[in-house]
Order: C-alpha cells, then sequence, then structure tokens
C-alpha cells in the first residue's frame, strides 16, 4: 500500500514535470520512471548490473542446440511444429529467447568480410536479450510492462503488457517475441516453477530472475558445460570481470549506445 | 443539428445499411482475431508492425491536412476557405476515428488499453501519441461543432473557441510530428532513423489530406444542393501541388543521403523496396506503382490547364492519395523491419481477413464522415434557403 502510494506520487510527479518545459530531457530518460525493487530471499544471487561473458570458441551446435532447448523447457517456450502449422506460421509466430545465428547475422555493423576465417563463419553464435544498460525497450514500453530492474536484468511483467509490440520495433537485436496465438497448446512439458503466457503479449529471456532468485545460475548457464559465464559487470572482483580482463571480448552493435551486457570472445 | 443525419432519401439510407454491412463483417472478423490472437494477420516475429499501424500513420496524415484548410481561413483570413473549414475539421474528426481505431484492433491485449492510463509512461512516444490524437479530436469536435451551430444561427462562433481554434493549428503538426517520433527515434531501424522523416510525413499529410477533401467536394457538390466552391476547391488545388512537389523532395533527400554515402544498413531498405533484397521483393511492383502515381499526380497538378480542369484534378487527386497511401501505407512500416535486425530478411503481406478488418475501420470512420458532412451540408442548405 504504502509503495504503492509513492509509485503513484512519483508517477504523478513525473507527469507533472512532463506539463512543464523545466526539464523535458529528464522526463524523456529512461530512468526516469518508477524504480521498481526486488525483495530477496537468503539464497537470492545479486549484482548491480548482472552480465554474461559467451565463450564461442567452447560452443559448437550441439552444446548450442542443448543450451537453447535448456532455456526454453525452463520458461515454457512453445515450439510450433512447421509440420503441424506449416512452415510459414511456424515461422511468423515463432517464439525464442535464446537461438543460435551466425556471425554475420550476430555482429551486423562490425562483423563480416569477404575473406573470413572459415572456422569463425561456420561457428555457432548464441543471441538474446542483452539487458542493455540504457534498453531502448524500455523507453518505449507505454505501460512501464518492460522495465530495468536494479539487478540490471531487463524483464516483462506479462500481465501489463498491452501487446501494442513497441518494444519489438525498438528492440536492435531482435529478441523480443509475440505471443500472436495461445501457446499453450505448443509447450511439450510445463515447468511449473515459471508461468505459461497468454496470447498477446510479449515475452523475451529474463536473464533466469526465477532461478538467481533461489541462488541458481542462470539455466544457459548451467547447461554450457563452463561455456558461459555469468557474474555482476559493476564488481571488479567477481568471476565475469576477470574473464573480461583476460580475453578480447565484443558486443553486438555497440554503436547503437544501448550498453550491451552480454560479451563474447571470438 | 443531429437531426440532419436521420433524415435522407432512399440514397442516404442504402449508404448507411452498406456501411453498416461492412461494420459488421469487420467486427464479425475482429470477433475472430479477438478469440485467436493476430496469428490470423500476416505479421511475424520480424515484421511485428503492418497494415493497421500502417492505417494510423497514414490517416493522421488525413487528420493533419485539415490544417490546410483552418490555418488560410483564421490565420490569413483567407475568406474563401469559411465555406469548407468545418468541412476539413469533420474530415479530421473521421480521419481520426480510423487512427484511434487502428491502434486498438492492432494490440495484443485490447482490454487492458487503459494501462497506458494507469501507468503513465512519458518516456514512452506511444503515450504521447495517445495524448495528441485524443486532444486533437476534442479540438475538432469542439471548434466544428460550435462554429456550424453558430453559422445555422446566423450568429458569430462565441469567444471562447477562439482559443481553440488557434491551438488546433500547432495540434495538427504536433500529431503527425509525435506520429514520426513514434518510428524515428528508434536505434537500429535506419529506414526510419532520419530527422527528415517527421517534415516528409508532413509533407505527404499536406498532400493526401487536402486531395481527399477535394474529391469530398466534387462529391458533396454532385449529391447534394451545397457547392464547395470553384475557387475552394482551386486553393486547395494549389495547395497540393506544393505540399507533393516537398514530399517528393524530402524522399529525393532520403535517396541521396542514402546512396551517395553509400552506408548498407541504410541503402539496404530502400533497395528493398524498389529492387528487392537477397530474391524478396513483394513490395516492388507497389513501390513503383507508388511513385509512378504520384509523379504522374504531379505532372497534371503543376500546369494550370490541367490543375484548372476538375475531372483532371479529380483524377489526380485519387492518383496522389492512392500513390501515398501505398508509400506510407505500405512501404514505410514493412520496409522499417526489413531486413530484421539480424540481416535476415522475412517479408510481410496483408492477410484477407487482415484487410476485412481494417475495411471495417474505414466503414466506421466513413459512417461517422457521413453523419457529420450529413450535419454540415444540412446547415449550409438551410442557411442558403
Amino acid at each position: 500500500m504504502e509503495d504503492s502510494r509513492r509509485q503513484f506520487l512519483k508517477i504523478t510527479g513525473i507527469a507533472a514535470l512532463g506539463l512543464s518545459t523545466a526539464s523535458t530531457a529528464g522526463v524523456l530518460a529512461a530512468d526516469q520512471g518508477p524504480q521498481p525493487y526486488t525483495r530477496k530471499g537468503d539464497e537470492a544471487l545479486t549484482a548491480k548490473q548482472w552480465g554474461l561473458v559467451i565463450d564461442t570458441t567452447k560452443i559448437d551446435h550441439e552444446l548450442a542446440e542443448k543450451i537453447t532447448e535448456a532455456c526454453h523447457t525452463t520458461h515454457n517456450v512453445p515450439f510450433f511444429d512447421p509440420e503441424i502449422v506449416g512452415p510459414e506460421v511456424a515461422k511468423r509466430h515463432e517464439i525464442k529467447w535464446i537461438w543460435e545465428t551466425h556471425y554475420h547475422n550476430a555482429f551486423v555493423d562490425s562483423g563480416s568480410n569477404n575473406y573470413m576465417s572459415e572456422e569463425v563463419e561456420h561457428r555457432p553464435f548464441l543471441v538474446l536479450c542483452n539487458h542493455c544498460e540504457a534498453p531502448p525497450c524500455c523507453r518505449a514500453c507505454p505501460t512501464e510492462a518492460t522495465y530495468k530492474r536494479d539487478d540490471g536484468i531487463v524483464i516483462m511483467n506479462f500481465h501489463r503488457c498491452i501487446g501494442c509490440r513497441f518494444c519489438m520495433a525498438a528492440c536492435p537485436y531482435g529478441s523480443r517475441s509475440f505471443n500472436f496465438r495461445d501457446p499453450r497448446p505448443f509447450i511439450k512439458e510445463t515447468n511449473l516453477k515459471w508461468p505459461t503466457r497468454s496470447k498477446g503479449v510479449v515475452e523475451k529471456c529474463n536473464f533466469c530472475v526465477e532461478r538467481l532468485a533461489v541462488g541458481k545460475a542462470p539455466a544457459c548457464v548451467e547447461a554450457s558445460d563452463g561455456a558461459i559465464v555469468f557474474g555482476d559487470l559493476e564488481d571488479p572482483d567477481s568471476h565475469i570481470r576477470e574473464v573480461l580482463r583476460e580475453h578480447y571480448t565484443t558486443r553486438r552493435r555497440v554503436s547503437l549506445g544501448t550498453g550491451p551486457a552480454v560479451y563474447y570472445i571470438i | 443539428m443531429l437531426e440532419y443525419a436521420i433524415k435522407g432519401d432512399k440514397r442516404y439510407y442504402a449508404w448507411i445499411t452498406f456501411l453498416l454491412a461492412l461494420i459488421g463483417i469487420g467486427f464479425g472478423v475482429y470477433l475472430w482475431q479477438l478469440r485467436f490472437g493476430l496469428g490470423i494477420t500476416g505479421l511475424s516475429r520480424d515484421v511485428s508492425w503492418g497494415f493497421y499501424i500502417a492505417q494510423l500513420t497514414y490517416m493522421v496524415g488525413v487528420a493533419a491536412g485539415g490544417v490546410m484548410v483552418v490555418l488560410p481561413y483564421y490565420l490569413h483570413d483567407y475568406k474563401a476557405f469559411g465555406r469548407i473549414t468545418v468541412l476539413g475539421e469533420f474530415l479530421a474528426i473521421a480521419a481520426l476515428v480510423v487512427c484511434l481505431l487502428s491502434v486498438i484492433v492492432d494490440l495484443g491485449q485490447p482490454g487492458r488499453i487503459l494501462n497506458v492510463w494507469i501507468h503513465l509512461s512519458p518516456h514512452s512516444v506511444l503515450f504521447w501519441d495517445t495524448v495528441v490524437l485524443n486532444g486533437y479530436l476534442f479540438l475538432n469536435l469542439v471548434v466544428g461543432w460550435n462554429v456550424l451551430q453558430a453559422e445555422r444561427n446566423g450568429t458569430h462562433y462565441p469567444q471562447w473557441v477562439k482559443p481553440f481554434i488557434y491551438l488546433s493549428i500547432p495540434w495538427a503538426i504536433s500529431i503527425h510530428t509525435v506520429t514520426a517520433f513514434l518510428y524515428c527515434g528508434l536505434p537500429g531501424r535506419h529506414f526510419w532513423l532520419t530527422a527528415i522523416l517527421a517534415p516528409r510525413f508532413l509533407a505527404s499529410a499536406f498532400a493526401a489530406g487536402p486531395a481527399l477533401l477535394v474529391l469530398l467536394c466534387l462529391l458533396i457538390r454532385r449529391v447534394t444542393n451545397f457547392d464547395p466552391g470553384r475557387e475552394q476547391i482551386q486553393t486547395l488545388a494549389k495547395i497540393i501541388t506544393y505540399a507533393l512537389i516537398a514530399n517528393l523532395f524530402f524522399f529525393g533527400c532520403e535517396l541521396f543521403v542514402a546512396f551517395y554515402s553509400n552506408i548498407p544498413g541504410h541503402m539496404d531498405h530502400i533497395t528493398y523496396l524498389f529492387a528487392g533484397l537477397h530474391g524478396h521483393g513483394v513490395l516492388v511492383p507497389w513501390m513503383w506503382a507508388s511513385m509512378g502515381l504520384m509523379v504522374l499526380a504531379l505532372l497534371l497538378l503543376i500546369p494550370p490547364i490541367t490543375r484548372r480542369n476538375e475531372g483532371v484534378l479529380a483524377v489526380a487527386c485519387a492518383m496522389l492519395f492512392i500513390g501515398a497511401w501505398i508509400d506510407k501505407g505500405l512501404g514505410l512500416i514493412s520496409a522499417g523491419f526489413v531486413p530484421n535486425p539480424l540481416h535476415e530478411v522475412n517479408e510481410y503481406m496483408p492477410t484477407l481477413p487482415e484487410v476485412v478488418i481494417t475495411i471495417g475501420v474505414y466503414a466506421i470512420a466513413a459512417l461517422v464522415l457521413t453523419v457529420l458532412y450529413k450535419m454540415a451540408v444540412g446547415v449550409k442548405e438551410e442557411v442558403a434557403a
């Protein structure tokens, strides 16, 4: 009660600010919205800005598939079988949180040349939500249904989302999917620890917030046999920072200023 | 004044019945969409906006175009337009009906639409778009209604209406600017990421909106006893000509920047539209048709001899209206999403259910326009008599 009142005051305050011309710049900045906080249990893993390092040299097609499978089964991501719904519809309605692509697709601006190493060209690159420092999707959302948590994770509130898909247009990484139909008949085995979605809402990688809350690593990290490292990017003593210190890494579409929190070792 | 809307001849009622039938069919298909989800459309993970949002974008322009009769009359005291300002304002109202309904039919969870107002998010351009669109609807209703009522009573409209009239002029600019900002503020969508998008939107709006108004004026002259006037139509024709030139010029600026700079991210989308990309090009014939129609319309509009011929003018207006619709409706939205952020080409074409729902939306707007114009013409006929 106390919190919702405080949030209400905060929001009306910001709206009033928007109406006065005093500080439109402040209003336009995404981080000015109501700041959600996360209640934490005793075992919860915490950070200021969670991040991932994906060591692409350690991931082959088989492992990429295993990681994808782990993520999608954990989060009740439906699979539209092309043989049942038809190949076109399967493609249109596809929902994916993490998936395998080529180097030149993952790194469109900075990547490919005509004389690439064949090995890199055929290597699988896993792409997912980058949990950006300045997420354009959160800026676009008209209901705060997608927002950045205080631990840096960009998350969806499936019950608030109106399905306008502005966030999908805003995401420069193609990381978001929309439920064009009821996904439930297409989930092989439902994981009861994470909700299924209704039709008409957007979804994407949630950095396994439900697993972090009980002290577990994200499903992709767990399935990766050490090829994906996760940790707090803002903690200089964290393992992830150590990995970043020791390896040359790159991120996707850095020139756009979004500040991706997913790093790649090439 | 509403009584004018229920007094009509057989033709009038046949038209209303026809519109109601279209609305009924559209609504039926919409119920199907509500049940199944947006999966009955051609939209996809990659092209997540399409035909519905395209109608929003285009008709916002038509609504903004109404200011092209309001501004000369109220700011420059161009008296001739006094005869047709209310037609411009009522056209804006009908256009806004298309806009607002198109947003609603595009939502995945329309029942939650009030979340936009419960969880106010001033950082979202979509929030501001709802503000400007609803505000413009309100302004045109207030101004149109009061001015028409005053005309009927043979009095001057009340003084308190004046601030709303003046406000409606910059507000018209704002609706199309904010709608352009929906697109041009998104990182990584290079086709939209251009500062000239809002000016380009306005230029096409000031061509397409008045073009539709000219066609409606010619229709009104034919089916009623009210003549919107030859001078009025000719002045509109000149406005349309200038706006169309600006629109094509701005597009030329886009072409120069993309292709002289030779930056692939900027060229790819335009190449996709006009030549196809990686073997995909469903929009290529449409886009060339669009350009052909607009250029041809311009060739008919520039020489006074053709522009002054109302038959030719009508053809030019229709061509430009359709050409701009293809450009802004089909092309602009699709090309922003193709190729996708991973540089894959997945194309979009609206499906039949999507088109039928859209026709239903337009039928509702046409019904609103019919009722409003019936009122306006009724008043004008009464005053003349």
